[in-house]
C-alpha cells in the first residue's frame, strides 16, 4: 500500500469527482438530492426555461416541511403565500416526476429527519439539499451539505455541483459524559468554544469515544449543528451502530445486498496516518448541560455559568455586537440564566425531533405537569416519529403534562409557518438557531437540549437538569 | 442564466459594522415564500429597517440618506446561518454589487458569486480603516478593481484581495456554473451509470 493515507472525507470526495480540471472547481457527483418547498421553485423554473428534465430523477426526493401548519394538516394551508409555495412544489414534482412526500403522506416530515429514517441516507454518499442543516446526514458517514438555489438547479440539471474541496478538521471527544449531558450539549459546547465561525472553510469529522458511544439519533444532532460553527458539513465514520440503524429501512439495500454494502461501508474510515488541516480535542467530562444566552449559537455557556461581560471577550471588535445581542435578548452582562422564567418551550426541529428525543422528554416529564403560564409545543420531526410516539404512549405522557403534541414540520424553528414565538417572549428551544427573530419577529431564544427544555417546561424557568435526575 | 459582467466598480459604500450578520437578518424567513427570484430587495434587513408597525427605523444605516452606493461594508462572518440564496438575491435586488467584510460564511459566499455579487475579503485592519473612513466621509468613493484584484480608498491606500481564478472569470464574463456542468453531461451520465 503505497497510497497516501486518506481521511474518510477525502475518500468519499475523491470517489465522487467526475472531473477535475486545472483552473476549475471539482465537478462533484451527487448521490442523493433532497428538496423542499422553499428553496426549489426558482430552480424548477430554471429547468423549465432551459427546457430540460432532471438529470436522474430517481436521486431526488421531496417533502413539504418549512411552511406547513402543525395543526389540522388535513385542511388547506391558511396562509396564502405558504399554501402557494407548497402547491408549487406539488405542481413541480408532478411535472418533473419527482417523488414527493406531501402533507398527509406517511413519510412526510422535516427533510433531514425523513432521509435517514427511510434509509435514503447511507454511508459513503454525497448528499445535498437547499438547506444548511443538510449536514445532519453526515452522521451516517456521508458528505452532506447545504447549497443555494442556483446549486439546486445545477444538481437537478446535471446531478453535479462545482465545489472546491474544503479543508478537513477533526474534533475528537474522549471520555464519559456526565449526568444529564446529551449530544446537544456536546455540540453547543464545541460551538461555544470555537465560535459561530470557528470551522468556516472546513469539513469536520467528529471522533473519539464519547462520539462513537452515541446512538444514530444523537449523532445526527451533532452533525446537524456543524453549520452553526460555519463548517461546510460534519461527519462521523460509520460503524455497527450505523449499520444496525440502517438494516431493514425502506430504501436501504436489503438482504445480501445489505451485507455487501456493509462490507464496503466498513472501508469508510480514516486511514492511519492521514492528516487533517486542524485537530481539536475535548474531554467529555468537561461538558455540562449547556444553554445559549445570545443571538448566535456560539454565545453559549454551561447552564450554571453567568453571561460574560463585554470586557471578558477575546476581541474588542466583538464588543459592539455582543452588547447589541444582549440588548435584543433583554439580558444583563455578568448575570446567571438559572432561574430566568421562560414563556415558551419548543421541542422539535431537525436537531431534536426524532423518536429518541421525544422519549428523553417523556421520560423526564412523566407524571409531572408543566408550569402554569408556559406554552409547550412538542413537534415530531416526521409522520413516522409521530406515529411511533403514539404507539409508545408518549402522547399520553405529554397530554398529562400539558404538553401539546402536534403534527410534523419545521414549526417554531423558524418564523415561517403559523407557529411563532411572540415578540419579547422567551423560548427555550431544542432547535439550532437563536438568531434575532428566528422564531418570530423579536422572539428571544435559548438553545438547549431536549432534557433541559423539558425541565424548564416543568419549572417554568431555566433549570439545571441535574437537579432533576 | 448569465449575469451582468463585473469589471471595475467605483461607488460609495454603506457601513454596517456588526459581526455575525446572519441570513435571517439579511432576509427574515417570513419573506421566503416567493417562488421567483425578484423583489427580495424590498425586505433586505427588514427587521432592522422597519419596526413592528412598518415604520422606518431612523437610526438604521440603510435609512440614512448620507450613505449610498453599491458597496455594503459589514463586520466579520457575514452571511452565516441558512443556505437561503434569497439573502444573496435580496442584496443584489437592493442594488449592492459588492459586500466587503473580513470574513464570509461559505454558503453565502457561493450564493453571492452565483448571483454576480462579489464577496470581497479584506484584512481586519483594512476593514477598520474602511469603517473609519466612511464614518468621517460618508460619500467616500471606493474603487473595486476586479481585474487587478485591488480595493482602493480615496486616500490612495489600497489592499489586494484574493478571488478564485475560476470565479473571477465567471464574474468578469457573466458566466454561470451550470453552463460548464451542462457541457460535462456525457461524462456525468457515464459516472452515474457506473455508480447506480
Ligand atoms: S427544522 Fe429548522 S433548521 Fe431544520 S430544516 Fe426546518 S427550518 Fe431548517
Amino acid at each position: 500500500m503505497s497510497q497516501k493515507p486518506k481521511t474518510i472525507f477525502e475518500k468519499i470526495w475523491d470517489a465522487h469527482v467526475v472531473k477535475r480540471a486545472e483552473g476549475y472547481p471539482d465537478a462533484l457527483f451527487i448521490d442523493r438530492h433532497f428538496i423542499h418547498e422553499v428553496t426549489s421553485p426558482q430552480a424548477f423554473d430554471g429547468l423549465r426555461q432551459r427546457g430540460i428534465p432532471l438529470f436522474n430523477v430517481s436521486r431526488t426526493t421531496a417533502t413539504a416541511d418549512h411552511n406547513v401548519p402543525t395543526k389540522d394538516q388535513h385542511l388547506p394551508i391558511k396562509e396564502a403565500l405558504s399554501r402557494h409555495q407548497v402547491e408549487t412544489l406539488r405542481k413541480n414534482c408532478k411535472e418533473f416526476g419527482v417523488e414527493l412526500y406531501d402533507l398527509g403522506h406517511p413519510f412526510q416530515g422535516i427533510v433531514h429527519i425523513i432521509g435517514p429514517e427511510l434509509g435514503l441516507t447511507q454511508p459513503g454518499m454525497t448528499i445535498v439539499c437547499g438547506d444548511s442543516h443538510t449536514s445532519t446526514h453526515g452522521a451516517f458517514g456521508s458528505i452532506a451539505f447545504g447549497i443555494g438555489t442556483s446549486e439546486v438547479e445545477q444538481v437537478m440539471a446535471t446531478q453535479c455541483i462545482l465545489q472546491y474541496k474544503p479543508r478537513t478538521m477533526k474534533i475528537e471527544i474522549n471520555g464519559t459524559l456526565g449526568k444529564g449531558v446529551v449530544s446537544k450539549d456536546i455540540i453547543l459546547y464545541i460551538i461555544s468554544r470555537i465560535s459561530a465561525s470557528g470551522a468556516t472553510g472546513y469539513f469536520v469529522e467528529y471522533a473519539g469515544s464519547a462520539i462513537s458511544g452515541l446512538s444514530m439519533e444523537a449523532r445526527m444532532t451533532i452533525c446537524n449543528m456543524s453549520i452553526e460553527m460555519g463548517a461546510r458539513g460534519g461527519l462521523i465514520a460509520p460503524d455497527e451502530t450505523t449499520f444496525n440503524y440502517l438494516k431493514g429501512r425502506r430504501f436501504a439495500p436489503q438482504g445480501a445486498a445489505f451485507e455487501k454494502a456493509v462490507g464496503q461501508w466498513k472501508q469508510l474510515a480514516t486511514d492511519e496516518g492521514a492528516v487533517y488541516d486542524k485537530v481539536l480535542q475535548y474531554d467529555a467530562a468537561d461538558i455540562a448541560p449547556m444553554i445559549t444566552y445570545g443571538t448566535n449559537p456560539g454565545m453559549g455557556m454551561k447552564v450554571t455559568d453567568r453571561i460574560p461581560t463585554q470586557h471578558e471577550l477575546k476581541e474588542i471588535s466583538e464588543q459592539a455586537s455582543f452588547v447589541k445581542s444582549l440588548e435584543y435578548m433583554g439580558l444583563e452582562q455578568g448575570t446567571p440564566l438559572l432561574g430566568k422564567p421562560v414563556d415558551y418551550v419548543f421541542i422539535g426541529s431537525c436537531t431534536n425531533a426524532r423518536i429518541e428525543d421525544l422519549r428523553l422528554v417523556a421520560g423526564i416529564v412523566k407524571g409531572k405537569k408543566k408550569a402554569a403560564g408556559v406554552e409547550v409545543w412538542v413537534i415530531p420531526g416526521s409522520k413516522q416519529v409521530e406515529e411511533q410516539a403514539i404507539r409508545e404512549g408518549l402522547d399520553k405522557v405529554f397530554a398529562e403534562a400539558g404538553f401539546e403534541l402536534r403534527s410534523p414540520g419545521c414549526s417554531a424553528c423558524l418564523g415561517m409557518n403559523e407557529d411563532k414565538v411572540p415578540a419579547g417572549k422567551y423560548c427555550i428551544s431544542t432547535s439550532n438557531r437563536n438568531f434575532e427573530g428566528r422564531q418570530g419577529p423579536k422572539s428571544r431564544t435559548f438553545l438547549a437540549s431536549p432534557l433541559s427544555a423539558a425541565v424548564a417546561a416543568i419549572t417554568g424557568k431555566v433549570t439545571d437538569v441535574r437537579e432533576f435526575i | 442564466m448569465s449575469k451582468e459582467k463585473f469589471i471595475t466598480l467605483i461607488s460609495g459604500a454603506v457601513p454596517l459594522p456588526v459581526e455575525n450578520i446572519d441570513t435571517d437578518q439579511i432576509i427574515p424567513a417570513r419573506f421566503l415564500k416567493a417562488t421567483t427570484r425578484e423583489g427580495f430587495g424590498e425586505n433586505l434587513f427588514r427587521d432592522w429597517r422597519f419596526d413592528a408597525n412598518n415604520q422606518l427605523i431612523e437610526g438604521f444605516v440603510l435609512n440614512n440618506k448620507s450613505y449610498s452606493g453599491k458597496i455594503l461594508v459589514a463586520g466579520k462572518n457575514f452571511g452565516c446561518g441558512s443556505s437561503r440564496e434569497h439573502a444573496a438575491w435580496a442584496i443584489h435586488d437592493y442594488g449592492f454589487k459588492v459586500v466587503i467584510s473580513s470574513f464570509f460564511a461559505d454558503i453565502f459566499k457561493n450564493n453571492a458569486l452565483n448571483n454576480g455579487v462579489l464577496p470581497l475579503v479584506v484584512s481586519d485592519s483594512f476593514l477598520k480603516r474602511l469603517f473609519d473612513l466612511i464614518a468621517a466621509t460618508p460619500t467616500a468613493q471606493i474603487t473595486v478593481d476586479l481585474q487587478n484584484q485591488q480595493v482602493k480608498l480615496p486616500d490612495g491606500t489600497s489592499e489586494a484581495f484574493e478571488i478564485n481564478a475560476y470565479k473571477k472569470t465567471c464574474l468578469m464574463n457573466g458566466y454561470d456554473d451550470i453552463d460548464y456542468l451542462l457541457s460535462l453531461r456525457t461524462e456525468i451520465r457515464a459516472f452515474d451509470q457506473a455508480h447506480a
